[in-house]
């Protein structure tokens, strides 16, 4: 088989030191900032327990961003980075720029500054092969014991290499494994996740018979009628919430624009919540800065129900005269700063304890197709997915079939709200979504307003 | 480029492959994006490379490369049959690709006014305009956007098909918002994803952004001061054709993928409730639902000559007179459920494989105009332009959003209602359709951020849609 044809960390180094050459020809007095991401990115995906999608592509990113006297542009470029391809980006750049207005918010690039050591990368998983993420799969297929089978295995291996014209440079570089599948029977679906730096840690047997378990627990369902109800929500739950709540609560951007219910130094959440964004965690996967190369330093965000700290890219934090976070995005997006690399600790419950402290109320597994009706009060909608259990005191009494809901987020980890934190800590990490370190949690209430069947 | 994509199928066939495609493609994108009367962003970029499919027993392989070099594309002509030997080790049935006969030939969409060359400045000019229009109007929040894609491929597949397409497509929108006490409201013209075709800058032209900035800042302000929609167990709905057309994407349209239908994306985007065992005689809806799957409507942003298999775009009937009558497939789907292959898969970018992907799924017009509905309605709601949606991965229940309401008394447009929602069951709602828009009322709207497959993929779609009502809704879910 063909070795991958991206470059890696090297030739990355040489393209952002071309890229700034070109840009100082063209204007010495222009600042620029560069990122080249190069790797490879490789997804086995099967269903009724085959392989039917089997990808591989090679990256080749190369984003630039440049400021002239005040006018900002940015271009982007995947594709072979040759001269005259990087020559096309340096001038497509300016050309946009020299047409755009003075933009009075633009903050700088990033002074020289230490970035933090980070390096989540395990040279095994960049090494993996379409084989092995085959036995992979085969091995999660045959520990289902005869359930039908669905799902993907993916590994990825990126090479980040940052530079801009002040004189900043970070290299980085990232591995990521994960496996997102579930086993099926005639009326149910059972899910197992598990997501790491290392491809050996990614145990497709087990995820297989603990996806098959929870299927045949989760087989027959029966409506349940719609109300509020306790629950004790599974870490995928919980990575929505919180995905949901740092992305349109502690943007800087939502906050500058009064769209954010959070008021900073006040107990708006639940006593037990602590809410770090933290790359630096041993079990996160990322990288140690972000696209304009500010260093990703751990930060609470919540901390004991309060919250402490505001998301925050160059931009925003120029116009709320702060520091940036570290929590811009790579090229153009309408969002602002984003959360990246949540972590919510371990609270002292297991899973088992969450639900036999429950006197009646609903075990979810998944939510699935969450959208906001409101962004200030964060109430949105969406439905369970791959199980769902109605406990009565303290034991899972029957499987229910899917529900809706309509809850605001914010109420449903209020003061007060928030009865239990398990133990069960479990990474949640995407290339594209951010990473979710966080565990199953035991909400006091949840609105659920209607049966998937109506 | 058109070497490269023969170079990769031939370097898979080399390798082992009894089947390979491939794609060169080379296309180049612009986003400008306005906020608050000043430039908020400019954005270029292209993507150039070669991405290949290769076929072994009955497993397949992709493998895709950003290089437009011959050695570049036949490694990864190599690499695309490596994969597919190693997808052997779990594999699935027997797999005949569906027959179609290997086309050659060329395509391009219409463009009246390349959207490259208005100046940068003119579209700066535009949206700076109209987002201090809004501004001015009251909005605490004003975007505007436009966007522009040129994709130029070059198809080949072992069993002859050369193919060279040429796809521009562009459009924009905008929004207003404001923030109240304790609740926030938008605006959004000329949708919430604005519109969007495979035409030229004549779209943006015609929408006409300036004529409609005031208007929705004024409106989402008179939203914060409406009263909420009511919470009702069953009442007339009229929707919006931009609402019909959300509505037709997520209930009709991801229902009829064949690739769901079969369970290929269980695990991630869902199943579908339809069965194919029904397909002829399942009742989807009333009679007045006739929905098309139609990839050879000009302008409309899910049209294209062939689709990234070599399939000629033809119009294919999903739904006739109520009854499901056909779904969105490809070679592979469409030869194990027995159908004809649909012409419906296409891939986001030369770096993704080709899956089922909506083309242009909608209704055709029926024959009423929306105030003739309006006025047969005694007591009910009328709602427009989507807010949210939700809906299961079976397809069947939904709960939608959207930005604004109005209440019908009497046969008359009352005053506003701010956040409403409706909820239902797909073939229930469906089967209350009790009026259509006709042609006047009928538009193509155009979805440019269609969510789909792993790695993730981002679709172009259409969806001819016309106002209707609906009886018996239940409306005014809350939190």
């Amino acid at each position: 088989m063909s070795a991958p044809s991206a470059p890696g960390a090297a030739s990355g180094a040489a393209v952002v030191a071309r890229v700034l050459a070109l840009v100082h020809d063209r204007a010495a007095g222009a600042e620029a900032e560069v990122v080249v991401r190069s790797g490879t990115s490789a997804l086995t995906r099967f269903a009724n327990s085959f392989i039917h999608q089997n990808v591989a592509e090679d990256i080749s990113h190369v984003a630039l961003r440049v400021a002239l006297d005040g006018h900002v542009a940015a271009t982007s470029l995947d594709g072979t980075a040759d001269d005259d391809a990087l020559a096309r980006l340096v001038g497509a750049a300016f050309d946009a720029a020299a047409v755009s207005p003075v933009d009075d918010s633009w903050p700088g690039v990033t002074p020289p500054v230490d970035v933090p050591a980070v390096d989540h990368w395990d040279e095994a998983t960049a090494a993996v092969t379409p084989d092995d993420r085959a036995r992979g799969v085969a091995a999660f297929v045959a520990a289902a014991g005869g359930l039908v089978t669905a799902g993907a295995l993916s590994t990825d291996a990126i090479h980040t290499v940052f530079a801009n014209t002040a004189g900043l440079a970070a290299e980085g570089r990232v591995t990521l494994a994960a496996l997102d599948a579930i086993a099926r029977t005639a009326t149910s679906d059972g899910v197992a996740r598990s997501s790491a730096v290392a491809f050996a840690d990614i145990d497709t047997r087990a995820a297989g018979e603990r996806a098959a378990g929870k299927a045949r627990a989760a087989a027959d369902p029966t409506d349940l009628e719609p109300g509020r109800y306790e629950v004790v929500i599974e870490p995928s739950c919980v990575a929505n919430v919180v995905g949901f709540l740092l992305g349109y609560g502690f943007g800087g951007r939502a906050v500058e624009e009064g769209r954010s219910f959070v008021r900073l130094g006040e107990p708006q959440l639940d006593a037990s919540l602590t809410i770090r964004d933290d790359v630096t965690h041993v079990r996160m996967a990322g990288l140690g800065f972000d696209p304009e190369g500010t260093p990703r330093l751990p930060l609470d965000l919540v901390r004991d129900g309060v919250p402490r700290a505001i998301l925050h890219d160059r931009r925003t934090a120029a116009k709320a005269g702060t520091a940036s976070t570290g929590n811009a995005m790579l090229g153009a997006n309408p969002w602002g700063a984003v959360p990246a690399s949540l972590v919510i600790e371990p609270g002292a419950l297991s899973p088992e304890a969450l639900v036999r402290d429950m006197e009646r109320g609903i075990l979810v597994s998944d939510f699935w197709y969450t959208r906001v009706l409101d962004p200030r009060t964060l109430v949105v909608t969406g439905l369970t997915r791959n199980g769902a259990w109605l406990v009565e005191d303290g034991r899972i009494v029957r499987p229910v079939r899917n529900l809706r809901f309509t809850q605001s987020y914010v109420e449903a980890i209020a003061p007060g709200r928030i009865r239990g934190i398990g133990t069960d800590q479990s990474l949640l990490a995407d290339e594209d979504a951010g990473s979710f370190l966080v565990p199953s949690l035991r909400l006091g209430s949840w609105n659920f307003t209607g049966g998937a069947k109506g | 480029m058109d070497d490269l994509a023969v170079a990769a199928v031939e370097a898979a066939l080399v390798a082992g492959a009894r089947y390979a495609d491939a794609r060169a493609m080379d296309s180049r994108a612009e986003v400008v994006a306005a906020r608050n009367g000043v430039l908020d962003a400019v954005h270029r970029d292209e993507r150039t490379g070669v991405g290949v499919r290769a076929l072994i027993g009955s497993s397949w392989g992709f493998a895709a490369v950003p290089d437009a070099s011959p050695a570049a594309a036949r490694a990864a002509g190599e690499r695309a049959a490596a994969i597919a030997r190693a997808s052997t080790l779990v594999a699935g049935p027997a797999l005949k690709l569906a027959p179609v006969p290997p086309a050659a030939g060329r395509w391009a969409s219409e463009c009246l006014e390349d959207p490259w060359s208005v100046p940068l400045d003119e579209k700066v000019a535009l949206l700076e305009g109209v987002t201090q229009v809004m501004r001015d109007h009251g909005a605490t929040t004003a975007e505007a956007t436009t966007r522009v894609w040129e994709t130029r491929k070059w198809f080949a597949s072992s069993e002859g098909a050369r193919i060279e397409q040429h796809i521009r497509e562009c459009g924009g929108g905008m929004s207003a918002t404001v923030v109240g006490d304790g609740e926030t409201q938008r605006r959004s013209y000329p949708g919430i994803r604005g519109q969007y075709g495979t035409r030229g800058w004549e779209l943006v032209r015609e929408i006409d952004l300036p004529a409609n900035a005031a208007r929705i800042a004024d409106e989402a302000r008179a939203l914060l001061a409406a009263p909420a929609c009511p919470s009702l167990e069953a009442t007339d709905l009229i929707l919006g054709g931009e609402q019909m057309a959300l509505q037709i994407h997520e209930s009709v349209g991801h229902a009829v993928e064949l690739d769901r239908i079969l369970g290929w994306e269980a695990a991630y985007a869902g199943t579908s409730w339809l069965d194919l065992a029904e397909l002829g005689r399942l009742r989807f809806g009333s009679p007045l639902m006739t929905i098309t799957a139609d990839a050879t409507l000009p302008g409309a942003l899910g049209s294209f000559g062939y689709d990234d298999e070599g399939t000629p775009a033809h119009p294919v009937d999903i739904v006739r007179e109520g009854v499901w009558v056909g779904v969105l497939s490809g070679r592979d789907s469409a030869a194990i459920a027995g159908l004809e292959p649909g012409g419906a898969v296409r891939a986001d970018g030369f770096n993704r494989i080709p899956m089922v992907r909506m083309t242009n799924v909608g209704l055709l017009p029926g024959e009423h105009t929306l105030d003739e509905m309006i006025a047969a309605t005694d007591d009910g709601i009328l709602m427009d332009t989507n807010r949210s949606w939700s809906i299961d991965d079976k397809r069947l229940n939904f709960q939608f959003g959207c930005e604004i309401g109005w209440e019908i008394k009497g046969g008359k447009r009352g005053r506003l209602l701010r956040n409403p929602t409706y909820t239902g069951i797909s073939p229930r709602f469906w089967g209350s359709m009790d009026m259509l828009g006709n042609r006047d009322e009928w538009r193509i709207w155009g979805t440019p951020n269609c969510g789909k497959g792993q790695p993730g993929q981002i679709g172009h779609t259409g969806h001819p849609a016309a106002p209707a009502r609906f009886r018996g809704m239940r409306v005014g879910v809350r939190g």
